[in-house]
Formats: C-alpha cells, sequence, structure tokens
C-alpha cells in the first residue's frame, strides 16, 4: 500500500502545473453551452495545445501516436489539470476517450494512421453511434443495418442521444451485419464519416434545455468496409472494450472537479449563513468523506489497470456510488442557494440537472448494479 | 504509486485468517454465543440453554487470547527492539479487518494499544478494556481498565458477545482506536456481503436461485460498492495516518457494516431473522462497534470543518 508517487511523476506534475500557469490564463472566454460551433472551435483548439506541448494522448501506447504513460501518470495529468481548472475534454471527449482507444487496441495499421493522429492533434471530432430509439440499455438489441455492396456497407436506421453529432467527423457506428444471428453477434463496428449523403442530425433538446445531444437518421449511407473495425459480426465484443475504456476512466478528473466544487458549495454556505444549518453542515462533511473515498478507490482502481492495461469491471463499482454522489453534491449546493437554487443562471443549477444524466449515461444504475453481481459477485443471470 | 497490497501484507493477511478460521470458526463463534444446556440433576439435558440476549455474561477465551499475543496480533506495531513485530498501521488494518471477518470478540482494540505501555498486554497475558466513548466493552472480563470507570453501570448487551458498561463522561477518542474499529466493520462488510451472495446464489424460489431476482441482485451489488468504498478509504488512512481520513473512513465503513448487515438479512429472508443465523451477530457487533469513539455527527462535523477550512485556502 504507497499512496506515494514515484520522483518521475512529481516531476513530471511540477513541469505540468508551470505549463498550465503560463498558458492558462491566455485562453479565450469559454463559450455558451448552445453555440456547438464555437464549442468545437474551442475544445480542439484546446487538444492542439496540449499536442504541442507534448500532453496529446499521455495514456495511448507510443505505437498508437501517444505517450505510452502509466496509469499513475495519466492520475497525475487527470489531476493538475483539474485542479488548475483546465478545459475539460469537451466535443474531443468520444475521441479520445472511447473511439481512439478503440481503434488503437482493435484497429489495423492503415486505420490506427488513418483516425489516430487527428485525435490528438485536435482536428478531428468523434461522436457514439451506439444508442438506437429502441436499444438504449438493451444495445445489443440495435436494429441499424448494414448490407454490404461491394466494397460498401450500406447503412439504414437511426440513432440517439448522439452527442456531439453536429459537429463530429466521424461516427463510432453499431450496426446489424447478421439480422439472423443471434442478437450479440450479428453485429459491427464501423467509422462512418459524417459528411456521408444520407445523414440527417436533428439536435434533441435535454431537460437542461440545451441541445446537448442529437437524433442520426442514416438513410443508405455508404461505409467503406476498409472502415470496419475488428471482423465483421465481432463488433460486440470491440464494444465491450470500448465501454470498459468509457466506465474505467472516464470520470477520473470529474471527481476532482467535484471536490472542489464541494469546497465551493461550503465557502457559500458560510458566506450566505447555512454554515450554522446543523444537518446541512454534516450532509457537507458526509459528502466530503464520500468524495475523499472515490478519490481512494480511484488510485485503488488505477494500480490494479497498472497491471492489466485495459480497465474492468471495477470501473462500474465507481460509476455506480459516483453518478450517485454527484447528484448529492448538487442537491446540497441547491439546499445552500436557497431560493437561487431555482436560478438558472446560477451554474450549480444548471449542473444539478444535467447531473441528472449521470445514473442513466454509459449503462444506467440498474444496469451496472446487474454487471457488478453478475461479473464481479458471480450471480446468475435472470429477469 | 501502488496501492495494492505488497506480497508481504497479503501473506499476513492469509496467516491471520487461517490463525481466526482454526481458533475462531464457525462452531467456536456458535459455542461462544450458545453455551451447552445445563444438565438437570437426573443427567438429562435440561430445557434449551440460557443462551442468547438473557443468559449469562459472555466470558472471554483466555487461551485464544494468548494464542493472538503469541502470534503478534498485540505487539504488531510494537518496535522489534522492544518485542514487537516493528509493523505498521497499514498492517494492523489487515488484521483488524479479518478479526472484523471472523467477529472475534474481546477488547482487541484497546488490548492492542495498551500493548507497550501495560505489561503482558503485547503477549495476550493480559486482558485490557478501555472507556471508548461513553462505553467501556468488556469491563468484567479484564485484568486492566484504562479510563475512568467510577459509576459505571452495567447495560444488557445487544450484542451476545460485547458485554457493555455506561460510563457518566466520555473519554476523548483516539484516531488509531477509530481507524482500527473501522477496519474490523470493514471486515464484516465483507463477510455479509459474501453471505449474502452464497445464499443467493444457492436458495431457490420460484424455480431458480433468487440471486437472479434483480431486486435480490442490487441489494448485493450496492453491498459491495459500499465495501469496496469503505475497503478504499479505511486502507488510505492507515497510509496517511490522517485524522480527517480516519473520520472519512469510519463514516463509511460503518455504513457498509451496518447496512451490509442489514441488507444480508433481508436477502437471508426468514433464516436471516432466526438467532441460528450468524446474520444478526454481525448486526449488533457493528451498532455495537459504531458506538465506539466519536459518533458520527462528530466525524461529519469534523470534515466539514476541515472542508470549509481546505476551501477558504483554495478558493479563489
Amino acid at each position: 500500500m504507497d499512496l506515494s508517487y514515484p520522483a518521475e511523476d512529481e516531476e513530471f506534475r511540477a513541469h505540468l502545473r508551470e505549463w498550465l500557469a503560463g498558458v492558462l490564463p491566455a485562453l479565450p472566454p469559454k463559450p455558451p453551452p448552445e453555440d456547438w460551433p464555437a464549442r468545437r472551435t474551442y475544445d480542439l483548439g484546446w487538444q492542439r495545445r496540449l499536442y504541442d506541448a507534448g500532453y496529446a494522448g499521455l495514456h495511448w501506447p507510443v505505437d498508437a501516436g501517444g505517450r505510452g504513460a502509466t496509469p499513475t501518470r495519466h492520475l497525475v495529468f487527470l489531476e493538475e489539470t483539474e485542479r488548475a481548472g483546465a478545459p475539460y475534454v469537451g466535443a474531443n471527449f468520444v475521441g479520445l476517450l472511447h473511439a481512439g482507444p478503440t481503434v488503437a487496441a482493435e484497429g489495423n495499421a492503415a486505420q490506427r494512421a488513418r483516425w489516430l493522429p487527428p485525435v490528438l492533434r485536435g482536428e478531428e471530432v468523434w461522436c457514439q453511434g451506439f444508442s438506437e430509439p429502441d436499444a438504449g440499455s438493451d444495445l445489443a438489441s440495435l436494429r441499424t443495418r448494414a448490407r454490404r455492396d461491394g466494397d460498401d456497407y450500406v447503412v439504414s436506421g437511426s440513432k440517439i442521444w448522439t452527442s456531439h453529432a453536429e459537429v463530429a467527423d466521424w461516427c463510432e457506428l453499431l450496426v446489424r451485419t447478421d439480422p439472423k444471428a443471434p442478437k450479440h453477434r450479428g453485429i459491427s463496428w464501423l467509422a462512418m464519416p459524417m459528411d456521408a449523403p444520407g445523414i440527417t442530425v436533428r439536435p434533441l433538446r435535454t431537460l437542461a434545455g440545451s441541445a446537448e445531444f442529437a437524433e442520426v437518421f442514416l438513410d443508405e449511407v455508404r461505409v467503406p468496409a476498409a472502415n470496419r473495425v475488428g471482423e465483421e459480426n465481432d463488433g460486440w465484443r470491440v464494444t465491450m472494450v470500448t465501454l470498459s475504456f468509457e466506465r474505467g476512466t472516464a470520470f477520473v478528473g470529474e471527481v476532482v472537479a467535484c471536490r472542489r466544487v464541494l469546497g465551493d458549495v461550503a465557502r457559500e454556505a458560510r458566506e450566505n449563513g447555512r454554515w450554522d444549518d446543523v444537518p446541512l453542515r454534516r450532509r457537507l462533511g458526509r459528502l466530503d468523506a464520500e468524495f475523499r473515498a472515490l478519490w481512494r478507490l480511484t488510485q485503488w482502481n488505477v494500480s490494479e489497470a497498472e497491471r492489466g492495461g485495459v480497465p474492468g469491471v471495477g470501473g462500474s463499482v465507481f460509476k455506480l456510488r459516483y453518478s450517485q454522489v454527484r447528484q448529492e453534491l448538487y442537491d446540497v449546493a441547491a439546499e445552500v442557494l436557497g431560493p437561487d437554487g431555482l436560478d438558472l443562471d446560477r451554474q450549480w443549477t444548471a449542473d444539478r440537472l444535467s447531473s441528472l444524466s449521470y445514473t442513466i449515461a454509459a449503462g444506467t444504475s440498474q444496469i451496472q448494479r446487474n454487471i457488478v453481481a453478475e461479473r464481479i459477485l458471480g450471480l446468475p443471470k435472470g429477469r | 504509486m501502488d496501492f495494492r497490497l505488497t506480497d508481504d501484507q497479503r501473506a499476513l493477511r492469509a496467516g491471520v485468517r487461517e490463525l481466526l478460521v482454526r481458533r475462531f470458526g464457525r462452531e467456536r463463534l456458535r459455542a461462544a454465543v450458545d453455551p451447552p444446556p445445563e444438565t438437570g440433576s437426573d443427567g438429562r439435558a435440561g430445557p434449551p440453554g440460557p443462551a442468547g440476549p438473557r443468559g449469562p455474561a459472555a466470558r472471554l477465551d483466555r487461551a485464544l487470547w494468548r494464542e493472538l499475543g503469541e502470534a503478534g496480533f498485540f505487539a504488531l506495531r510494537l518496535p522489534e527492539a522492544r518485542g514487537g513485530v516493528g509493523l505498521g498501521l497499514p498492517e494492523a488494518v489487515l488484521a483488524f479487518e479479518e478479526a472484523g471477518r471472523a467477529l472475534l470478540p474481546g477488547p482487541l482494540v484497546a488490548t492492542h494499544l495498551a500493548a507497550g505501555e501495560v505489561p503482558g498486554a503485547a503477549t495476550g497475558e493480559c486482558v485490557v478494556a478501555a472507556v471508548d466513548g461513553r462505553l467501556v466493552e468488556w469491563l468484567d472480563e479484564a485484568d486492566v481498565v484504562r479510563g475512568d470507570v467510577t459509576e459505571a453501570v452495567a447495560l444488557r448487551p445487544v450484542d451476545p458477545l460485547t458485554p457493555l458498561h455506561r460510563v457518566p463522561r466520555a473519554a476523548p477518542g483516539d484516531p488509531v482506536a477509530a481507524l482500527l474499529t473501522a477496519a474490523e466493520q470493514l471486515g464484516s462488510a465483507g463477510r455479509t456481503c459474501a453471505l449474502a451472495v452464497q445464499h443467493a446464489r444457492t436458495r431457490e424460489q420460484f424455480g431458480q436461485p433468487v440471486g437472479a431476482f434483480q431486486a435480490v441482485k442490487h441489494l448485493c451489488a450496492d453491498m459491495l460498492v459500499r465495501v469496496e468504498m469503505a475497503r478504499s478509504a479505511v486502507y488510505a488512512a492507515a497510509v496517511t495516518n490522517d485524522p480527517l481520513d480516519i473520520a472519512a473512513a469510519r463514516l463509511l465503513a460503518d455504513e457498509a457494516a451496518e447496512r451490509g448487515a442489514r441488507d444480508c438479512l433481508q436477502v437471508h429472508g426468514g433464516m436471516g431473522f432466526t438467532w441460528e443465523s450468524e446474520v444478526h451477530l454481525h448486526l449488533k457487533r457493528a451498532w455495537s462497534r459504531a458506538r465506539r469513539g466519536p459518533c458520527a455527527a462528530q466525524a461529519e462535523e469534523a470534515l466539514a470543518a476541515g472542508l470549509l477550512t481546505w476551501a477558504e485556502r483554495h478558493g479563489a
């Protein structure tokens, strides 16, 4: 049990901190959440700065253009960027955290050379075409079909809850290539160019009022067969690799950010007099315990991943508690704000609304519990 | 950074577990809870023994206590120069986690903390009790009592294996005692999670194992999540020895143990509500341990105050 970081990682931390202190004050102001083109430009600009400074794809393998950093060093990177209030990964989320790692792990040499460098350099944005109107948590029930025609697949169907679809260059798309096969087989993983004819993107408004994601309609869209990652009909296994990345590492930096928000909530309570409310103060103390433990659980998972490479189902344990505690954090923030907790101009009110998605996105809490029960505890499958 | 257990720590944990399985397995636990029925004058067994909540006060197994002493349980953190094992808090936490898993009774924390200060404590020759919060465990069985026990009043204890006295004045809590208690709670939480899973895999209703039902499955998954949160917090607090880390660890470990035992009971259904089941012993012990040292409210207040200090130092 060792919680101290190696000297070379501490040296890395010092350099990163210095670089962040130099570059962050010169950053342009963050665009409004509704302005997707501006957000794309902003997020890609930040990615380019990371790339030029040698921080892009820190945790990606070297032969995929990354720096091959250990999970511990990646943890230091996430800790420091969050502490300094650096921009979030934003529109680069899917490219950097799902599609990129999936292509790096499962793609051939040509695919890696084509798709990975533009993600790292901040030139191309990816979106995720997994969910469908009738295939959310039951993802394997997806119906978007791809028929082989010469060197192309011809794709028809629709996808939903697709974040960044309006500004994406590529879509990691799950399609049914064998309708007769059992539902977990017969699925393939394709990289679809978003400018192909036959694609219609219709933004969807979230309960938070913003257009965070979209519906994507696919009408006879031609995707080259060379864009298939992994074998035909082996897409479910490839997808499990993708989801393990999403569940394993995607929320790490947010824990640091939440602890900062919790501190701000405490300060606000002190300033507006709510600090004298004993039950409220105790809830803040309890949340501090939760975020301390979540951070330690992160360090535990990172230590495990340092041996295993691909993060395992332990991410489900983390995600279950984190998504719940994040919602409690913003509930308490609203309590501290009092009447202003109903004001959409307060950041915490907007964040409270968006936190409602955390127990749904990337597999609902109910699905995560099934995963924990069946794959970690070994309970039988059933209804 | 490598948070995982070292090979030596794994070996230590396995050794303690093996010792406790051999010396204080399920049968010994039941024998401690249910003393044999008294034999009548006619030589026939009388009515079922005065076991359980109305029975005589639990007795401490002195031979087991000495064996624990020989195995280094109490002298674990005492320097080798003073006859100890010379290990640290993380190792002590692993040993106490195993004690919690086995439901090992006795003033373990008080005796461990007395090693090097009270003669005979390190070897297990001397049983040491201490005032912790407003309670003293095992007062009547102790050779030495630390703290002020004047006007101590005996309670009829909810846990049949934790005799209790209440004292009028609370003793200030010791962070190490709080951490070792958290470790015991963690062990108990791990055990009730395993018991629930084992039962859910084998008990059939409606033609299938009850663990196939999502409602049961989700109870078990939440138990594991609480165990893993508590484990991360307790182990980290053992490394940092920071009072606020310890406070956080206690909150999560108390929750994992109390709610874990409750959910385990629920998964066991009617069987869980019987005296024969092991589950109620875990729940009652978890309640007893949760009363040691600072209460949850104090831990939450300490964390809140620390949070504010931290925020004001790091704030914009």
